[in-house]
């Protein structure tokens, strides 16, 4: 008998959104007040010499960082990258495909730094810079997430957030700059976090939090700040004491080191693992705020630095912390308190290390033990932040910050479930709040450019009950608890891998 | 810099309209606030205001999610003690929408 002939199973097509031309244009978030933007050593207001000074921040920027010159010349309008932005995705508006948006600043570099541009500007679409395109800078660059997913379909290579750092850090440096990241920042050297949450106020909420669960486990489960002698500092979002699903994590983490028996603190002064310097594209400010990290870790004279679940800290802990602070391999040897922390540390560990690597790390060796049962009530996926999936790793594997918190995750709960495969790991969608942009006035921006994530989620939901899904970034779980309402899913379906962890996790007799 | 008029006095708000001044914050000043919110401001809402109120005066920023849960639950009973409760009472969000009412700086970040 002949085989049973049978169709192939319906693909998924690809939607290209058609083009709505203007749709975003005007869009413009908070500009930062002088206050604001002075106590950043930007100027308060936008200058009168802006053009002059605009063009001489460009020239500088490129003579600094050969990759920016690099990117800016390179790219030849094939368009592979103009479908793959979140924000064209739920937009629809051409400026958003990642090409036409860096034209934005690539036709003004053409104008005042190529030959051709110098002679003929009209034949190689080169602009000047006037008002109007200042200001078409600040609105597009202020919808893009800097998540890269367009770099990863880039034949060239192009990372296009560099592109949006540079024209965020050109537009500070003329008094242009954004109200809701450059006041975070001044938070940060005020303040000591993101939050603005003064000493007393974390002291007080993490006294709360142990009372609770000891209510919760009869355990003594402790939350120590500022502890000198303990072994791990660990570096967290500020948001991780302050908002929920984020806080569940947090308990996650303590649990791990109470479980372990792997003595921690956290640090009033380093209360914060975000760092919105990479954000704004200067590396002053990213520097700055990564050396109160390297203050607290000399005061408290810790072994090891993990990190929480913070998408870009983590970017920023893996990628840059070595040269700027001296965590990890490659510190500048002429720089004493580099070399100092470079000595504590005990190098026997990944410094620094993600909270995932340190779970994983324990729970393989079987230090921790978790009942997946716990969590029985989810069907969980996952959702690859940007930053961890495309600009860091985990573990001594290529990939390993995909199977990491996935492996956790398959610990911590029975049901787990992957969504579509084109909007995970390297090709993750943003969140549609990165960068930067998880702010109420860009609030229509945040719900269009979380569509694709949306829509994939809605199709594990339907064929496969999904009901949970983890992220390890503060800025995803905010902007997925604000954004699931409007897509008809339930705010309470975004938390944390530790949140699980917290769950599942055997205490006292293991 | 934006302002807001109540009873012929006007006050300062920055551009979402959260009081720029402390000290400015008064009865009418919320009730205003919570009608362009669309809140209908009842005894449950105030106990949230005065609460937030006290906490801000105390530590100078707004209490976390859950020491507002727990505050709220040993005052009017567990069932009450929980974000679902105050996101009924403050459907944006009890931490910006609740700190707007009570004149309470917006808490930033990635919250």
């Amino acid at each position: 008998m002949a085989a049973e002939i049978t169709a192939p199973p319906y693909r998924v097509i690809p939607i290209i959104p058609s083009i709505k031309p203007g749709a975003m244009e005007g869009l413009k978030p908070f500009v930062a007040s002088d206050k604001i933007q002075e106590a950043l050593g930007f100027p308060g207001e936008l200058v009168e010499d802006w053009e002059e000074r605009a063009i001489a921040k460009m020239g500088e920027l490129l003579k600094k960082y050969r990759s920016l010159k690099v990117y800016l010349d390179a790219c030849v309008h094939c368009g592979a990258c103009s479908d793959k932005c979140h924000y064209f995705i739920g937009t629809q508006d051409p400026k958003n495909m990642p090409v036409a948006r860096q034209d934005l600043l690539r036709s003004v570099y053409r104008r005042y730094f190529t030959i051709p541009g110098k002679l003929f500007p009209k034949l190689v679409g080169a602009r000047d810079l006037t008002r109007e395109v200042l200001d078409e800078w600040y609105s597009y660059y202020h919808q893009c997430s800097e998540c890269r997913r367009c770099s990863v379909f880039c034949p060239y290579g192009i990372d296009t957030a560099e592109v949006t750092m540079a024209a965020r850090e050109i537009l500070d440096s003329v008094g242009y700059g954004q109200k809701y990241a450059n006041e975070i920042i001044g938070k940060v050297h005020k303040i000591g976090n993101n939050l603005g949450l003064p000493g007393p106020a974390l002291t007080d909420t993490l006294e709360g939090l142990e009372e609770d669960v000891k209510e919760d486990t009869g355990i003594d489960i402790r939350f120590p700040l500022d502890v000198k002698g303990a072994e791990v500092l660990l570096i967290t979002p500020s948001a991780d004491f302050f908002a929920e699903p984020h806080i569940d994590s947090l308990v996650g983490y303590a649990k791990v080191f109470h479980a372990a028996g792997i003595s921690w603190t956290l640090s009033s002064k380093a209360s914060e693992g975000g760092n919105f310097g990479l954000f704004i594209g200067s590396y002053d400010q990213l520097r700055q705020i990564a050396l109160r990290i390297r203050e607290a870790a000399l005061e408290l004279g810790v072994k090891r630095i993990v990190v929480g679940e913070c998408g870009h800290a983590w970017r920023v802990a893996y990628s840059f912390w070595n040269t700027l602070t001296g965590i990890g391999d490659g510190a500048d040897p002429n720089d004493r308190f580099a070399i100092q922390l470079q000595k504590q540390l005990d190098q026997r560990y990944k410094q620094p290390s993600h909270i995932c690597e340190v779970t994983w790390d324990l729970i393989q060796k079987q230090a921790i033990t978790l009942d997946p049962e716990a969590n029985d009530h989810y069907v969980v996926t996952f959702h690859d932040s940007c930053n961890v999936a495309r600009a860091s790793r985990m573990g001594d594997m290529p990939g390993g910050q995909f199977e990491i918190p996935r492996n956790i995750i398959r610990a911590a709960a029975n049901k787990f479930v992957d969504m579509n495969e084109a909007t995970i790991m390297e090709k993750t969608f943003c969140c549609g709040g990165g960068g930067g942009l998880l702010t109420d006035d860009l609030m229509d921006l945040r719900v269009k450019g979380a569509l694709p994530r949306m829509e994939a989620l809605k199709e594990v939901v339907e064929k496969d009950g999904v009901n949970f899904m983890a992220a390890i970034c503060a800025i995803c779980k905010t902007q997925f608890t604000k954004v699931l309402p409007y897509y008809g899913f339930n705010m309470r379906m975004i938390g944390g891998v530790h949140q699980l962890v917290s769950n599942a996790i055997r205490l006292g007799d293991k | 810099m934006p302002q807001i008029e109540v009873n012929g006095k006007s006050y300062e708000t920055d551009e979402e309209g959260y009081l720029v001044n402390l000290a400015d914050w008064n009865m009418d000043v919320a009730n205003y606030i919570a009608k362009t919110e669309n809140l209908n401001m009842t005894e449950q809402h105030w106990e949230v205001i005065d609460f937030l109120r006290k906490y801000y005066d105390e530590f100078q920023i707004a209490p976390a999610v859950r020491v507002l849960t727990k505050a709220i639950g040993k005052k009017l009973g567990p069932e009450k003690g929980n974000s679902q409760y105050l996101y009924e009472l403050f459907p944006y969000g009890p931490g910006k929408q609740a700190c707007k009412v009570a004149g309470l700086p917006k808490p930033t970040g990635c919250i």
